[in-house]
């Protein structure tokens, strides 16, 4: 890529565009991550208060465990990406440590053990940011794996149809049984799916941006290159008709959408696949029957609920009740009832939230959320290099995108789909794919913010005027 | 690329909006419709599981919340539950009634819900401090006026006459107030039956009940309403009085028979069933002692139909006054009877009826110079630390007569107790002032209603009692009248009364 970052270039003062610098601020993201660490050990001491009158025994082991982990992230951010955001880590330690601060709260309300396999979970999703920091040093190299990570995406969407180890789960098949593990291989293909659309979209942006016509003050691609949107149009349209996945299936559509977008900064094109995804939701409304239930129990979650319905209302109607009960400030850990809602723990674990800490706890939740999207996309801004920008801005909008379908769903904003809540849910395949998107998106932004090198040279710089400034291609 | 990444950001930030504003409105501008949601157990759930506020009767819980080990955290309990079921009610799991629900038995535990509760706007504070120090939110107390020596004394009292299966009421009144002292009705029920966590055993309580021809949660002293008979006399001198044309110490037309005007064969022939009456003019305590039927029923053709009403209405016919439990019925006191009619409703009887409740009512008002007080059944409701927030006012209903009439009437009155047919009720060494009743049904293999009503002590009363003897199954016929069966429960409530 030839062009350079606008975003670089920072307040053209005296010194020359090239002499803003971010500063590092890893003590920064030492104290936040301290406050997050409170948001996570005193939601699991609040759920021990709450539920069973005693601080829980195990809260120094828990809470020990849990600081290591974090304060281990922190000094591996620290040694290998020295320019990291340094508030993306605290949020999503924090949303984490409630997380699991939710889950034992409902494991105590079922007889559930959730939330120890949660944390070893996060322990391998930790494992695995660690190693991603250490072994990526800088992001582009996947640019390398383009189609190796669009066909192991493919892949995996495949796994759960396969026969012996998919599973259907609740009417969805999304799963894969392997031995004692199951899995959701959606939420690895997910980050796959990033990496294969940036990689590709990098290389062929001009072509898909510069190419077609216009119709109506919109410009339209050409109709060769309508190919991948097709063709992800159709993986799309198979996910939500073979797998019954409605969430998944706008998820990975939308992503592509604002992926393709972004890289060609063409409106054009969501013209183009909103219509595709309109059409297709359409035709699937009227074709499927699990659609068509979806949609009439999102319209009217009333006569799907009580004696002598089909029940089926039942779980959205309870998180809605739920966080009714929840109220403005909630009932508090331990005085709610969130186990009367069917997989509190994972699909509906924002209706607990609601309902113990409120309106407030919710808010600061979605808040927070906002926050690991706004600094995806800030690392996007300011990314040099086109990959990175396109692995950000897929990785920020996939995160959005999700939390939007799955609090959307819960809260009867828009029909109920069957996706984790980032971080919150209990779910291996979930906690590790997003831990994984977090060290990708520090290490985009670590590049974004690191200095460029200083060819410049000698005592003289920035101070006269006459330097021609070399600027580094990336 | 930077543009649709800002544009994909607005984006983003749209979509977190509409989630903000949507949880917005569900949580707080929703959540009321959904909290009273009937699907919603969870708020039905809460709120029976919750630790509601005791009902009190002196300084002893009656109702009180009880700490279980079951799935609802605690269990509502009636310490003394055939005495007080028919003020207390019970609390389950259906008992959130629905405001639609007409007729339906509101005893003090709904109607003072929200306070036992907690929800109630004046323990705001309360729930604020629980809050913030963490504490399970607890209901408010309510403070009943009743007595419960006059309480337990009208139980036994009124238990011996008419047996367990019989049916009557007691009502006691504390005159100068409007406090009621004492208000039973049998037969009664056990509301801890109704109150179980076990839903079928409490659906099975409460069809056996609902299907019991005793009717058992009936509240006999506010639902029923049946002929006065001769308590009514009561009102008749009361409006004679009133009307300046008779006093105490005057004679008034006796008799032993009086053919009501207008009418010629024996039904409106009155007769004074043996009691001596007089052949002409009698003294008006006399007449009252021996509750002459003849000489009130030509006092209220003389005073007309209109003065009659008049005067049943200043004690509190064709109202409703009470406002603690419901529903009740309206005590009548017919309107544009002819004048036969009105002789008749002048010793009680046409279309006459009465709550023990009124009736109590009408000797109260006498015993307090002439002034109703409006009944009441809450004294206080109280923070759950005991502290008073609210108290009931009293209030006076009406003047229903002067306090000169009011002085005649006591003196009536205690002459039939001291020399009367009320003289069951006479109470060594204390003026008490009474009248009896019996009141024929109308229909023959129904037996008479037994009243008595009085007060006590006659020169600073301090209790007014009304007895009403519905059904007393094993007793002869004959043996029903209102002196005989209910002047010693009326006197035994008085003395718990006067002796506390």
């Amino acid at each position: 890529m030839t062009t350079t970052s606008p975003a670089s270039a920072g307040p053209s003062g005296p010194s020359g565009p090239l002499a803003f610098v971010h500063r590092r601020r890893r003590g920064a993201e030492l104290f936040l991550l301290v406050l997050a660490l409170m948001v996570g050990i005193g939601a699991y001491a609040a759920v021990g208060v709450g539920v069973e009158e005693s601080v829980p025994a195990d809260l120094v082991g828990y809470g020990g465990w849990l600081a290591a982990l974090i304060i281990t992230c922190h000094v591996v951010v620290r040694l290998v990406a020295p320019y990291a955001d340094p508030v993306l880590l605290p949020v999503v330690a924090a949303l984490n440590g409630l997380g699991l601060a939710v889950i034992h709260r409902i494991d105590l309300d079922q007889g559930s053990a959730f939330a120890s396999r949660q944390l070893t979970w996060m322990s391998v999703g930790v494992g695995l940011f660690i190693a991603t920091l250490l072994l990526l040093r800088d992001h582009r190299v996947l640019t390398r794996f383009t189609y190796t990570s669009g066909l192991g995406a493919i892949v995996l969407l495949l796994t759960p149809m396969m026969p012996l180890i998919g599973n259907e789960v609740r009417g969805a098949r999304i799963w894969i049984q392997l031995g004692p593990f199951s899995l959701q291989p959606g939420e690895v293909a997910k980050v796959l799916l990033v990496v294969a659309f940036a990689g590709y979209l990098v290389q062929h942006r001009d072509a898909l941006a510069l190419a077609g016509r216009r119709v109506l003050f919109v410009d339209l691609p050409r109709g060769r290159d309508l190919g991948p949107v097709l063709g992800m149009w159709l993986v799309s349209l198979g996910i939500l008709v073979f797998q019954k996945d409605l969430g998944s299936s706008l998820l990975f559509f939308g992503l592509f959408l604002v992926m393709l977008y972004v890289a060609t900064e063409r409106p054009g094109w969501l013209v183009v696949g909103g219509a595709l995804f309109l059409g297709g939701a359409l035709a699937a409304w009227r074709i499927f029957g699990h659609v068509q239930t979806r949609v009439d129990i999102w319209l009217d979650p009333f006569s799907h609920y009580g004696a002598g319905t089909d029940g089926r209302g039942e779980q959205p109607l309870e998180a809605l009740f739920g966080m009714a009960w929840g109220g403005l400030i909630g009932r508090g850990f331990g005085d709610g009832d969130p186990g009367r809602v069917p997989f509190a723990e994972s699909d509906f674990i924002v209706a607990a939230i609601g309902e113990e800490l409120g309106l407030t706890g919710l808010m600061a939740v979605l808040v927070l959320y906002g926050i690991i999207v706004e600094r995806a996309l800030r690392a996007a801004l300011i990314s040099r290099d086109g990959f990175g920008k396109l692995l950000a801005a897929g990785l920020g909008a996939v995160l959005a995108l999700q939390v939007f379908v799955v609090v959307g769903g819960v809260t009867g904003l828009i029909p109920l789909t069957g996706l984790t809540t980032p971080f919150l849910s209990y779910g291996g395949s979930s906690l590790v794919a997003n831990w994984v998107i977090v060290a990708l998106l520090l290490r985009v932004s670590d590049l974004a913010r690191r200095p460029l090198p200083d060819l410049s040279g000698g005592a003289d710089q920035g101070s006269d005027d006459d330097t021609q400034v070399v600027r580094v291609q990336r | 690329m930077n543009k649709p990444i800002r544009t994909i950001s607005v984006f983003c930030l749209l979509l977190f909006v509409a989630l903000l504003a949507n949880v917005t409105y569900l949580q707080f501008w929703r959540a009321d419709g959904l909290n009273d949601d009937p699907n919603n157990r969870r708020a039905l759930d809460e709120r029976f599981s919750q630790q509601r506020g005791a009902i009190l009767v002196g300084n002893d819980p009656i109702a009180r919340s009880e700490p279980v080990d079951d799935r609802y955290d605690y269990q509502r309990t009636y310490l003394k539950p055939l005495l007080y079921s028919h003020l207390t009610g019970w609390f389950n799991f259906y008992n959130a009634q629905p405001a639609t629900c007409e007729g339906c038995q509101q005893r003090v535990e709904q109607t003072y819900n929200e306070l036992l509760s907690g929800e109630d706007d004046r323990l705001f504070v309360t729930r604020l401090v629980d809050l913030l120090s963490n504490k399970e939110s607890q209901g408010g107390n309510v403070q009943l006026t009743i007595d419960p020596a006059a309480q337990q004394a009208a139980y036994d009292g009124l238990r011996a006459v008419v047996g367990p299966e019989g049916e009557g009421s007691v009502v006691a009144i504390e005159p100068r107030s409007g406090k009621v002292l004492a208000m039973v009705s049998l037969p009664t029920f056990d509301p801890n039956a109704l109150a179980s966590h076990d839903l079928e055993e409490v659906n099975a309580a409460a069809e056996r009940l609902e299907a019991d021809d005793d009717e058992p949660l009936l509240n006999r002293s506010i639902q029923t309403t049946l002929p006065p008979g001769s308590t009514f006399k009561i009102v008749t001198a009361a409006a004679a009085i009133e009307s300046g044309d008779y006093e105490a110490d005057d004679l008034v037309p006796g008799g032993p028979s009086y053919q009501l005007p207008l009418t010629s064969d024996d039904s409106g022939l009155i007769d004074n069933e043996g009691r001596d009456c007089g052949s002409d003019r009698i003294p008006f305590a006399q007449a009252m002692e021996n509750s002459c039927n003849t000489t009130f029923a030509r006092l209220a053709v003389d005073l007309g139909a209109e003065a009659m009403q008049e005067q049943a209405e200043a004690f509190g016919f064709n109202q409703q006054y009470f406002e603690d439990l419901l529903p009740q019925a309206t005590s009548r006191f017919p309107e544009g009877m002819n004048e036969p009619q009105t002789g008749q409703s002048g010793i009680g009887q046409f279309e006459v009826a009465a709550t023990p409740l009124q009736m109590a009512m009408v000797v109260a008002g006498i015993a307090n110079d002439g002034s109703v007080m409006k009944p009441y059944l809450v004294d206080e409701v109280q923070s759950p630390e005991f502290d008073q927030i609210d108290a009931t006012d009293e209030e006076e209903l009406s003047e229903a007569v002067s306090a000169s009439t009011a002085d005649q009437l006591t003196e009536l009155m205690v002459s039939t107790v001291d020399n009367g047919t009320a003289s069951p009720a006479a109470i060594p060494g204390i003026q008490v002032a009474g009248k009896t009743g019996t009141a024929q049904s109308g229909q023959d293999d129904v037996a008479p209603y037994a009243w008595f009503v009085s007060f006590a002590p006659a020169d600073d009363p301090e209790v007014a009692v009304a007895v009403m003897i519905q059904d007393a199954p094993g007793r002869a016929r004959g043996e029903i009248a209102g002196g005989l069966l209910g002047g010693p429960i009326a006197k035994a409530v008085m003395e718990a009364v006067i002796n506390r």
